[in-house]
């Protein structure tokens, strides 16, 4: 990764122009031009910096419904609850974490009434507890990694 | 919004959640397989924007990538009178990606803040913990960070 790869990977995490001919117009903000920016963001999705060239949406803002979750799983039964968990198409990330706390994850469905409906279902299948912790506040997101 | 602009919407997102065209005219060559004008495109994208249904147009790094492998789920127990104020000062930091007030699980779980915390090392993730603390200052009660261990599934939300 070199200068430009860098100022590309920290300039361009918003902004991208909204025009007929928005490489050049960005290239020209970073002192580049059209055909060296392309060949740069194509290469960088390439090699795996960069995961995505595009817009970034707001699941929630499209509609459906999204809530956190947590449980508590006994160590010896952590890789079937994982596997009846993960079986379920609306869980969309699953983090094991270090803590009492140890399976996280996420459920989106497109029903706010659906959300319940798969929670009752965990809890029948593991016989666990789910704790919810459907977000009431969000603090703006923004996250731009350095290079 | 009319239903047909809805309907439009739906389909931007659809033939854009893999990305854009990476062309020297991205917008018209998605209005061509859309079916629309390039300034009927594009006027749809700012409506979007601006409503924060996107959150926005640009490049995507991966974090591990950029050497961000430590990344821990901060959750702090704040006063509530003070939560959203400081809330919106963690949510500030640079290092913080995303930041939420969840309820709390009494007597199970106190925190009512979460703050997810990217950084290159563990040292340097405690650290940046450390300057949240010294932001809540008196408004904390008590703190702990959930460091990942392992992805059990990663398929990403479906949108619409």
């Amino acid at each position: 990764m070199d200068e430009l790869d860098r100022v590309i990977i920290n300039r361009l995490q918003g902004g991208f122009p909204l025009c007929t001919r928005p490489f050049a117009a960005a290239a020209a903000e970073l002192g580049t031009d059209e055909a060296t920016l392309m060949a740069r963001i194509e290469a960088l999705l390439g090699d795996g910096t960069l995961t995505r060239f595009g817009p970034l949406f707001d699941a929630e803002r499209l509609g459906g419904a999204f809530t956190l979750c947590a449980l508590r799983v006994p160590e010896a039964d952590f890789e079937r609850v994982a596997a009846q968990v993960n079986a379920h198409p609306e869980v969309a990330h699953n983090y094991e974490r270090a803590h009492e706390f140890n399976m996280w994850f996420v459920l989106g469905t497109r029903a706010p009434a659906d959300i319940a409906r798969v929670i009752a279902a965990i809890e029948a299948e593991t016989g666990l507890a789910v704790f919810e912790f459907p977000r009431e506040a969000e603090y703006f997101i923004e996250l731009r990694l350095a290079a | 919004m009319s239903a047909a602009l809805q309907d439009l919407d739906a389909r931007i997102v659809r033939a854009t959640q893999g990305g854009l065209p990476r062309v020297p005219e991205p917008y018209a060559a998605l209005a061509a397989t859309l079916g629309v004008s390039e300034a009927q495109l594009l006027e749809r994208f700012a409506a979007m924007l601006a409503d924060r249904r996107v959150r926005r147009i640009g490049v995507v790094p991966n974090h591990y990538a950029l050497g961000y492998t430590a990344n821990g789920m901060s959750v702090w127990d704040v006063n509530d009178a003070q939560v959203d104020a400081l809330g919106r000062q963690v949510g500030a930091l640079a290092f913080v990606s995303h930041c939420y007030r969840r309820p709390r699980r009494p007597p199970d779980w106190p925190y009512n803040l979460f703050a997810m915390v990217h950084a290159r090392s563990r040292d340097e993730v405690e650290a940046r913990l450390g300057e949240i603390r010294a932001l809540l200052g008196a408004a904390l009660r008590a703190h702990d960070v959930l460091y990942s261990t392992r992805i059990l599934k990663k398929t990403g939300l479906r949108l619409s």
